[in-house]
């Protein structure tokens, strides 16, 4: 690999570290007094509605969500934590007001699933990059050329790269 | 009458595409021109039928018959004209019978003009679109009949059915339920048969890539054939999305556009691999790369396309843009298994047949970094498939119901995301064959550094958000090289031809079109980006109660709430409108009024926000609740959206672009019209 290999790399790594930490932060909240609406929708916004189609209950305009959120704020009145609500909720109404599955059990799949997804896409194609790559390399000459059909789209590439040798 | 004619005219279209289908499979094994001919006017008549039958349902909308069940449930008597064109589409059976009619359209107009071109490929492409369509009209005839009518028992129930069994009474309400409140919305007339039109675009593709596997076609004719196709299907499913996301944004009264809900990623899905198919489908025409992975990405988008149907109409996922619950899920299910599988079958068959001699010479060359833009599609694309699957997953093997709601496709899917936007920033400065890091550095080094400049001037805008400004260079770095690249193309031609930088530039653009509508695309995308970014690094909010005449500050803002107007049975609703003064310093910025509508047929409530919106932010504001007779006031939520009238801006050129790479290139046009003339 080359310097200049390297640098893409870099540039390539760079991305993909900074963009890292959001798949490991948590999120959690710890109680902050006096409550305040906001306090109580920043906990709502994570729990779903149990009752209605897939709406988060800090935005739920139904009766029964404003008595949920209204339990919420007592609960932080108390001095609860958001994940002590969570599980208060997941335990009263379900797993499914939890806006993700909790990491237990069957749910691990849920986590593990997409890094290895994203391993095992980058990888294949790593791999069948470097397998072309490689062919072309040891037989340059016995492959075919790739069919170039002469559109303007080639010769303006072929202009430019006759300017840039100019 | 009407409904008797309409279920003719759907019983004879029936009969017509399966003959269709068996007289097309008969062509294509006896070459048979007649029974080919057979085949295709029968292709073809499907097509005015279904208008007809479309248009009977569109006279009962309009004339209020509402003993039909359809009507009964999408339309009433005051609803304005608009809703009931809407209501066609706004309920299970409507929509089947629209998704039939377009396709009969699609393949009416593929017919008519691919006929004389691609005739060898034409009676499998007839048999797949008609089976595509008689699995839907057998839906629409046997099991989501709009043609359905109310009547009453003898023991005083009412039921639906086509005809009337026994000693029943025809019903004759003499009002129906009206269109669900959230979707009386201007966008809702546009945007399911937009998106429809997507889903249905691309069985064109789809069916030509079948038919070229039967016929044992290894050559890239199949894509050349259908580009302009998958590009249309492209377009109405990406304007599509973006009008969903309007919707959501106007109506749902949230705050966002996007709830990563799972109806919402249904129609996400096909967009992802539709658009790794089109980068892909480049490969093949300039390199004869991945023909395999081409007519996979096909396969896969067009089943795609009817997973989220089902999806959708199944009731196996709860959802606010899920139609209710219905029985059609096991056909569905049946279909999908049938076509993926056979597909697949096909491609395995074909499989060593459609191998390619062509090397990849280097990581760098641009067909080496679009077969990562394809991965990285492709991971986005199963993220998301993980995430729509899993609750239903989850209750089958464990009995427990779960969500999987947005921070998890955030969290997964927003580094892919920025890896595809650092992608599209380095694709277009490589080239196809031989292109080493090297040149690739040469050439990236100045918009790069040029691309620093967003992100600072974030920082200096009081930006702390590392992903944030992470987004903005990326933006920023995607719209340097485009333009760099732009501007570098258009230089050259300019000097070599002694012509004024416009002309050069009309002159490289109507040449080219479809690169530089591609690239037109990846600035519409970039700006869809920016839009993004802003609202999901960058939103805040606050809720507020506020007494007539109180004032809050909030994002730089002074909002002063003024009162509040309740009108009643306005278009059969109560409306109540809230005031709020916005100013800036002391700068009067007019008044937002939200609103809150509740409708007395559908017992219904809507939250519409009231906006603020300019190219910097948007001011979002919902009137949670209120006090009608104490002086406490009214609730607010109040929403800063950053940046998101991006989002609809860079839709719009993203529209522009997609319509530019479709428009015939001029040399093109010349050289059909003298193959034509037989020059």
């Amino acid at each position: 690999m080359n310097k200049h290999s390297k640098l893409i790399g870099i540039l390539f790594g760079l991305v993909l570290i900074a963009c890292l930490p959001s798949v490991v932060l948590a999120q959690d909240a710890t109680p902050i007094s006096p409550v305040t609406d906001d306090l109580v929708n920043a906990v709502a916004h994570d729990l779903y509605c149990p009752v209605c189609e897939n709406i988060p209950l800090d935005v739920c305009p139904t009766q029964a969500c404003a008595q949920w959120r209204a339990l919420i704020r007592e609960k932080l009145e108390l001095g609860w934590s958001t994940s002590q609500i969570n599980d208060f909720f997941a335990e009263q109404y379900g797993e499914k007001v939890l806006s993700v599955p909790s990491a237990r059990g069957f749910n691990w799949a849920l986590y593990i699933l997409p890094p290895v997804i994203i391993i095992s896409l980058i990888s294949i194609g790593v791999l069948v990059a470097y397998l072309l790559v490689r062919r072309f390399k040891q037989k340059p000459g016995s492959i075919p050329q790739a069919p170039t059909s002469v559109t303007t789209e080639v010769l303006d590439e072929i202009e430019q790269d006759l300017q840039k040798e100019r | 009458m009407i409904s008797i004619i309409a279920l003719g005219l759907l019983v004879i279209a029936l009969v017509i595409t399966v003959n269709a289908i068996v007289t097309g499979v008969f062509a294509a094994r006896n070459g048979s021109a007649l029974t080919l001919e057979s085949s295709r006017r029968a292709a073809l008549a499907v097509f005015p039928l279904l208008t007809g039958v479309l248009v009977c349902l569109l006279i009962l909308l309009f004339t209020g018959r509402f003993e039909y069940a359809y009507v009964y449930q999408t339309t009433e008597v005051d609803m304005p004209f608009y809703l009931k064109v809407a209501a066609l589409w706004g309920g299970q059976e409507g929509s089947l019978l629209f998704w039939c009619w377009l396709l009969s359209g699609f393949s009416f107009i593929a017919l008519v003009r691919q006929w004389k071109r691609d005739r060898d490929l034409m009676p499998w492409v007839i048999v797949v679109t008609m089976f595509t369509l008689l699995f839907f009209l057998v839906l629409v005839l046997f099991f989501e009949n709009p043609f359905n009518r109310y009547y009453i028992t003898m023991d005083g129930q009412v039921m639906s059915a086509l005809f009337s069994t026994g000693f029943t009474l025809l019903a004759d309400p003499s009002n129906g339920m009206g269109l669900n409140p959230l979707l009386r919305h201007f966008g809702m007339v546009i945007h399911p048969p937009t998106l429809y039109l997507g889903f249905t675009g691309f069985v064109i593709p789809f069916a030509y890539a079948i038919a070229s596997l039967i016929k044992g076609r290894t050559d890239d004719h199949w894509i050349r054939a259908t580009r302009k196709w998958s590009l249309a299907a492209w377009l109405f499913l990406s304007a599509g999305l973006v009008l969903g996301s309007r919707w959501a944004y106007d109506v749902l009264g949230w705050g966002g556009y996007w709830g990563w809900d799972a109806v919402e990623i249904s129609a996400l899905m096909p967009w992802l691999t539709g658009t790794a198919y089109l980068h892909s489908m480049m490969m093949q025409e300039k390199r004869g790369l991945f023909k395999h992975w081409n007519i996979a990405l096909i396969i896969l988008t067009f089943c795609l396309v009817i997973l989220g149907t089902f999806l959708t109409r199944s009731g196996l996922l709860s959802s606010v843009h899920a139609f209710s619950e219905s029985a059609i899920g096991p056909a569905f299910f049946v279909f999908i298994t049938i076509v993926f599988i056979a597909s697949l079958v096909l491609l395995i068959w074909r499989w060593s047949s459609l191998g390619s001699a062509y090397p990849v010479k280097s990581f760098f060359s641009r067909e080496g970094l679009f077969l990562f833009n394809n991965l990285l599609f492709v991971a986005i694309f199963l993220i998301c498939l993980t995430g729509v699957l899993f609750p239903i997953f989850s209750e089958l093997f464990t009995g427990q119901q779960v969500t999987v709601g947005p921070p998890f496709y955030r969290r997964s899917t927003g580094p892919l995301f920025g890896l595809l936007f650092l992608l599209m920033g380095i694709v277009p400065l490589s080239a196809w064959g031989t292109s080493t890091a090297k040149r690739l550095n040469s050439e990236i080094w100045k918009p790069a550094v040029v691309s620093l400049t967003f992100p600072l001037a974030a920082i200096l805008l009081g930006v702390r958000q590392w992903g944030g400004a992470l987004g903005i260079w990326l933006v920023g770095l995607v719209i340097c090289v485009t333009l760099f690249d732009y501007a570098r193309s258009v230089g050259v031609s300019a000097r070599n031809n002694h012509e004024p930088w416009w002309k050069a530039f009309n002159r490289l653009t109507s040449r080219n079109r479809r690169r530089y509508g591609g690239y037109i695309i990846h600035l519409g995308i970039v700006l869809m980006g920016l839009g993004i970014i802003g609202i999901e690094f960058f939103q805040s909010e606050t809720q507020a109660t506020l007494a007539p005449e109180q004032s809050i500050d909030f994002a730089g803002y002074n909002l002063t709430y003024k009162g509040l107007s309740v009108q009643d049975n306005v278009e059969g609703r109560e409306a109540a409108r809230a005031y709020i003064d916005v100013s800036k310093g002391s700068r009067n910025l007019g008044t937002i009024t939200p609103r809150h509508d509740f409708y007395y047929t559908a017992e219904q409530t809507v939250t519409l926000p009231g906006l603020r919106s300019t190219l910097k932010d948007d001011l979002y504001i919902i009137l949670v609740d209120w006090m009608p007779i104490s002086s406490d006031g009214a609730t607010f939520k109040i929403f800063h959206n950053p940046l998101i009238k991006w989002l609809w801006i860079g839709s719009i050129v993203l529209m522009l672009g997609t319509l530019v790479a479709m428009w015939p290139d001029p040399e093109r046009k010349t050289a059909a019209l003298e193959v034509k003339a037989g020059v």
